[in-house]
């Protein structure tokens, strides 16, 4: 793995555990009954099992949420609070991949406190990979609200919601008439709190599910978070997600590398009582930014002869090391790689080189 | 810099024209040579050509932040993008065409050639149809009239080939033309630029 990836992931895992979050280990694999019970909460129904020792079929793990509720206890006067780094198995274009995953859960008595809390840890999380993030978040309890109003169900129900993730106003149009201005309007407004809560007003009035957005995204702003956007095409799946859902992008990143919500309606599937929320990170999506980065920060190249001085080279690589340069010692005729700088030793100096 | 992915071929051109006329020209696209990228700094747009069905992909993976694809292969590989705008040109349908007289009954499987595998299922699942596919990647009107199969799922323009061939559209299944895509992550960042591109778009329409 690469480091910068193995120091995120050791960042965020103590990030998490100085909010009172436990880490939480689990097996590699689980019985195939329980993601076949669940493979519509599944972000692809292909999953690699294999026979026990005792004819059972089991799978290895294509995601982490499921083993947590099913190796819980319900907490429902108390709040559980556990965060992962686990390694789950997705098909990929060429055959199974092992995926890393990071990401947290809190579960049981989860009230407004423990949602701020969770998508203050998202932010966090963002910024922790160093560059410009956006975390957008939705209501599912909203969208709900108008998908209902407007009497839509079934098919045409699912439809219209993937188009309002695919921010798709013509199919919005099309599947509505030209009387679906407040879902239009739903999609147009996304952006910064300020200047989208008030079109939220005009449609949703006084639902509690805005109230509690706003409550929100107000407290995010007081405690520093810049980077959040109201944005209605985070949909997940509304048989599992029930209130806040939420996705972070980082700059330079093609697809969105953290993805969370509240999934109380997954919970009930489960036979839990109890509410959760949580979110997950992919931290091998970053892989291509980081090596994007690597070309990039390299301060200095140090040029060396067959059988220079190790004493000296090891000093120069120092020397260049305490100024603060990231630097690459390399034989001469090596092919060089992008650098603001190139230093060639000769003997015991080290000279600028052409 | 906005990266621009348009199709290849007749569509592309037209699609560019519209982007010209929106206010985002550059003469060299049109011009005969070798380059791949063509850039017209001013108007913060890089455009390139690839081919129709590579659009989406381009745009899902970030090399181009927006771009041109039809509804078919938005519908066949589903990718993750977002779907800004109709742009009202390159319409067709995707239809289900054969022989009347050959159509297999109620409960009976139908075997479907065709280049759309999933528009080709989701359609038979939702009428609750068996169906055998046939998966071709060009020449699908031949399948019936050899009897590879029953029937065909294909985009239908004017109908001229099938109609030459004693071929009729037997069922239509959704309305194709092409659409402004782009991606969820230059959407977040670079949201003004696209905005300023699918306005002028939409009015130019």
């Amino acid at each position: 793995m690469n480091t910068r990836i193995e120091q995120l992931t050791q960042v965020l895992g103590e990030l998490y555990g100085s909010y009172g979050y436990r880490p939480y280990t689990m097996s590699k694999f689980e019985e195939y009954g329980l993601y076949l019970r669940n493979k519509d909460f599944l972000i692809s129904d292909r999953i690699l099992t294999f026979t026990d020792t005792d004819g059972k079929l089991m799978a290895l793990k294509p995601d982490v949420t499921l083993s947590i509720i099913k190796n819980t206890r319900p907490t429902a006067n108390a709040v559980e609070k556990m965060f992962y780094r686990e390694n789950v198995y997705r098909p990929g274009n060429a055959g199974f991949r092992e995926i890393l995953q990071v990401g947290l859960e809190c579960m049981g008595a989860v009230d407004d406190y423990c949602i701020l809390e969770v998508l203050l840890l998202a932010v966090k999380s963002l910024r922790a990979i160093g560059r410009s993030s956006v975390l957008d978040i939705s209501h599912m309890g909203l969208l709900s609200l108008l998908l209902d109003r407007y009497g839509l169900e079934g098919e045409t129900r699912r439809q219209v919601t993937e188009a309002i993730g695919g921010k798709n106003l013509h199919t919005i149009r099309a599947l509505c008439g030209e009387g679906a201005e407040d879902l239009c309007q739903l999609v147009r407004l996304s952006g910064k709190p300020s200047q989208v809560l008030p079109g939220l007003k005009n449609i949703f009035g006084t639902a509690p599910q805005l109230v509690q957005l706003q409550k929100l995204v107000a407290a995010l702003e007081k405690a520093g978070c810049d980077g959040i956007n109201i944005d209605f095409s985070v949909v997940n799946d509304m048989r599992y997600y029930n209130g806040i859902v939420f996705r972070g992008f980082v700059e330079g990143v093609p697809t969105g590398v953290l993805s969370g919500g509240q999934y109380d309606a997954m919970m009930a599937n489960m036979g839990r009582p109890d509410k959760a929320i949580g979110f997950a990170i992919y931290p091998e999506l970053l892989e291509r930014l980081e090596t994007a980065t690597q070309k990039t920060v390299m301060d200095a190249v140090l040029l060396y002869a067959p059988g220079a001085d190790l004493t000296a080279l090891c000093a120069a690589v120092e020397a260049l090391a305490e100024k603060g340069m990231t630097v690459k010692a390399l034989p001469e005729g090596s092919q060089l790689p992008e650098c603001r700088a190139v230093y060639k030793l000769e003997g015991n100096e080290v000279k600028e080189y052409a | 810099m906005l990266n621009v992915a348009l199709p290849k071929g007749r569509l592309g051109e037209t699609v560019y024209e519209l982007f010209a006329k929106a206010g985002f020209p550059c003469p060299a696209l049109l011009e005969k040579s070798r380059k791949l990228t063509f850039e017209n700094r001013e108007a913060g747009v890089r455009y390139f050509w690839v081919k129709p069905s590579d659009v989406a992909v381009y745009v899902a993976r970030g090399a181009a932040d927006i771009g041109v694809a039809g509804k078919d292969i938005l519908l066949e590989y589903a990718p993750d993008v977002y779907e800004l705008a109709d742009l009202e040109v390159g319409a067709c349908r995707m239809a289900v065409a054969g022989f009347p007289d050959r159509y297999p009954p109620m409960g009976q499987t139908v075997h479907v050639a065709t280049k759309f595998p999933n528009i080709a299922k989701t359609y038979y699942a939702s009428q609750g149809r068996d169906i055998d596919i046939i998966h071709l990647n060009g020449s699908i009107e031949i399948a019936p009239i050899l009897g590879l199969s029953d029937v065909i799922v294909d985009i239908v323009e004017t109908g001229k080939t099938l109609k030459e061939n004693g071929l009729e559209v037997l069922e239509e299944i959704v309305p194709i033309s092409a659409r402004l895509i782009a991606n969820k992550a230059s959407y977040k960042f670079k949201r003004e630029a696209i905005e300023k591109i699918t306005d002028s778009l939409e009015r130019g329409k």
